[in-house]
């Protein structure tokens, strides 16, 4: 594929931004959770 | 249940689970096809491909935009002032912020291949970087010191003037001469000249793109919920633990 790596990179910060986000806002997540009752929680 | 779903992420939901696997699934689509099952472009050649990731990403920045703003103004208008109208703009804003620079990215490769720079000072490139800029300055104004009230009204008024700012990055290359390309799916007579998998797979990304826009917001927004319930229960205990200093004395 030519400029396979102008492609290839394009798909990869993509993807990559997009995990990363995840990543960390699941870990924001767990570490916010823990002093929280579990009533406060309404969507479980 | 809740016990199982705890141990496995604080904010998931069943809901969650789904829309996260679908989004996965829908991903893959995208990312295959468009690397390897659809045609090169007679002009563009190979980094048309760039177009499935950097296209999605820019319309589910808007929508994530105008979300805030919806949000924003609902907080404004409703007597009770529901700080899940102000949750919801922000965490809205966050993603839509991270697919703003997606787009900036991804757009400056695919300039290199075809205007051979990285960066050029273009009514569509300009305008879309000031609004990347303005929505930073969003989230900067959520963290300023204050209340979860005056969170809420400072952020909801700078949501609903960024807001102005997408018809004109929208319409920048129809209002002045710009490099980038007009609408090709978007245009006002709605002929839309592209192969049949080719414009599949643009839509496949829209809604892979969707599904993690609503997948985040999800998350963000009761992470959100979270932080703001334990500032609360941790202000609580201060005023109660100075209570009780003060009646000791």
């Amino acid at each position: 594929m030519k400029d396979a790596g102008f492609i290839l990179g394009s798909y990869f910060v993509t993807l990559g931004a997009i995990l990363v986000f995840a990543f960390v806002t699941l870990r924001r997540a767990k570490e916010s959770s823990q002093s929280v009752d579990e009533k406060d929680k309404t969507w479980l | 249940m809740s016990q199982v779903l705890q141990r496995t992420s604080a904010t998931g939901t069943r809901a969650t689970k789904v829309i996260g696997a679908l989004a996965i699934l829908v991903m893959v689509w995208v990312v295959v096809s468009g690397l390897i099952l659809t045609p090169q472009d007679v002009v563009q050649g190979e980094s048309v491909r760039i177009m499935y990731v950097h296209v999605p990403s820019a319309w589910i920045a808007y929508l994530a935009f105008i979300f805030t703003a919806v949000a924003s103004a609902s907080w404004l208008i409703s007597k009770k002032h529901s700080m899940g109208f102000d949750r919801f703009a922000g965490a809205s804003a966050e993603v839509g912020v991270m697919f703003m620079a997606i787009t900036l990215i991804t757009g400056s490769l695919w300039g290199r291949l075809t205007w051979g720079e990285f960066w050029q000072w273009d009514p569509r490139l300009t305008t879309t970087a000031f609004l990347f800029v303005t929505y930073v300055g969003y989230l900067a104004v959520r963290r300023l010191e204050g209340s979860a009230e005056q969170r809420a009204r400072r952020s909801a008024v700078v949501a609903m003037l960024a807001v102005l700012e997408i018809p004109l990055v929208h319409f920048s290359v129809v209002l002045w001469r710009s490099l980038h390309q007009g609408a090709t799916v978007l245009n006002p007579n709605g002929d839309v000249k592209m192969d049949d998998l080719m414009l599949f797979t643009l839509f496949s990304g829209v809604v892979a793109f969707t599904l993690v826009f609503v997948w985040l917001v999800l998350h963000r927004q009761r992470t959100m919920l979270l932080v703001d319930i334990a500032n609360r229960q941790g202000l609580d205990a201060a005023i109660a633990a100075r209570k009780t200093e003060g009646s000791v004395r």
